[in-house]
């Protein structure tokens, strides 16, 4: 589709091209959004982190690419050597705009541990996180899980129910997943807007006693 | 799903760039961009069709994908038409990590700072009520 050639094309006469780009951000922020605030949607590989984003968003879900750096660690680092590598990742996202004043965007972040560069870059500057959990497969949620503890980084679980999921209680969830009693774990249907809007709500509920308990701490 | 490979046009995005690969960091990826002038005759393409698409605000992470070019390569675009006055950022303000003016794109995570109270109740009530 983006050959050169075409590329070449479009810089004698950017013109027509422009206009189709325009024609297609539908839902154009507010003039008045000044502040926008960064959501992480994590887990395991096809556990509904895109059909979440689907769901909640004002626009359609959008890719792009980023080279992300990693730390060299090990060897690297001992030999004085720059340990640094770099990797393009692609990533998707929504938003949602809460006020005025206000845009939420929301970012999916495969929880596979391969991935453990894009979730420090993702992760850089979020308010939070949800991780999604398929109890199909409640190992793929570990790593992302250890690494947010890890990291500091406040987060909440939610527990996609497919169809065919097995019927486990919060309680036997909780507790395969060694999760902290401070940690909220709720139910979703991720392909629901409605259900997507309840987790980023017990999310922000999350972040709102975390936040008003270090104030009264300080 | 849009998918745009940065090696399938590097003569592309080396001219774009003016041949520079190197980071800007006073970019977050939600950092909203706001156009302050119209097009002019003579300039990129891309410069161009960032004027056109932030005329209200979008953020560096979208402007990126709607161009289908990669996020630093946008960084840099931006850099250079902040510093010609042709636009406006305005940075996030908070977020655990650091995600104020000085937050940077491709940093190693900083630890953890919890948001303003205020701010969260803000968006927790929106929230709710939408």
């Amino acid at each position: 589709m983006h050959s050169k050639i075409s590329d070449a094309a479009d810089a004698e006469e950017p013109s027509a091209d422009v206009e189709a780009l325009l024609a297609d951000v539908e839902a154009p922020l507010s003039d008045t959004a000044r502040d926008a605030v960064k959501i992480v949607i994590s887990g395991g590989f096809g556990v509904g982190k895109t059909t979440f984003v689907r769901a909640v968003s004002e626009i359609d879900p959008l890719t792009t690419e980023a080279v992300m750096t990693e730390k060299g660690v090990g060897v690297d680092d001992v030999a004085g050597v720059e340990g640094k590598s770099a990797t393009t990742v692609a990533f998707d996202f929504g938003r949602i705009s809460v006020t005025e004043r206000i845009v939420t965007y929301l970012f999916g972040a495969p929880g596979q541990s391969r991935f453990r560069f894009l979730w420090d870059n993702l992760f850089l500057g979020a308010w939070g996180a949800v991780v999604l959990v398929d109890t199909r497969r409640l190992e793929d949620s570990f790593p992302v899980i250890d690494h947010l503890e890890r990291k500091g980084m406040p987060f909440i679980v939610a527990h996609n129910r497919f169809d065919d999921s097995p019927d486990h209680t919060l309680d036997a969830i909780r507790g395969a997943l060694d999760l902290a009693d401070g940690i909220p774990l709720v139910a979703c249907d991720a392909r629901s807007h409605t259900s997507g809007k309840d987790v980023l709500v017990a999310l922000l509920d999350h972040l709102h006693t975390l936040s008003a308990a270090q104030e009264a701490a300080s | 799903m849009m998918r745009w490979d940065v090696h399938e046009q590097p003569d592309r995005l080396f001219a774009a760039t003016g041949g520079r690969s190197r980071a800007y960091t006073e970019f977050d990826l939600v950092s909203l961009v706001v156009s302050e002038s119209e097009p002019a005759v003579g300039m990129a393409p891309e410069a161009v069709q960032i004027l056109r698409l932030c005329r209200h605000p979008m953020a560096l992470v979208e402007v990126s994908a709607r161009l289908r070019m990669p996020v630093g390569v946008v960084a840099i675009l931006l850099s250079d038409l902040l510093a010609e006055g042709r636009i406006s950022v305005r940075h996030p303000s908070s977020g655990a990590g650091g995600g104020g003016p000085s937050a940077s794109w491709g940093a190693a995570a900083a630890p953890a700072r919890l948001p303003d109270t205020g701010l969260v109740r803000e968006v927790l009530v929106a929230l709710k009520n939408l």
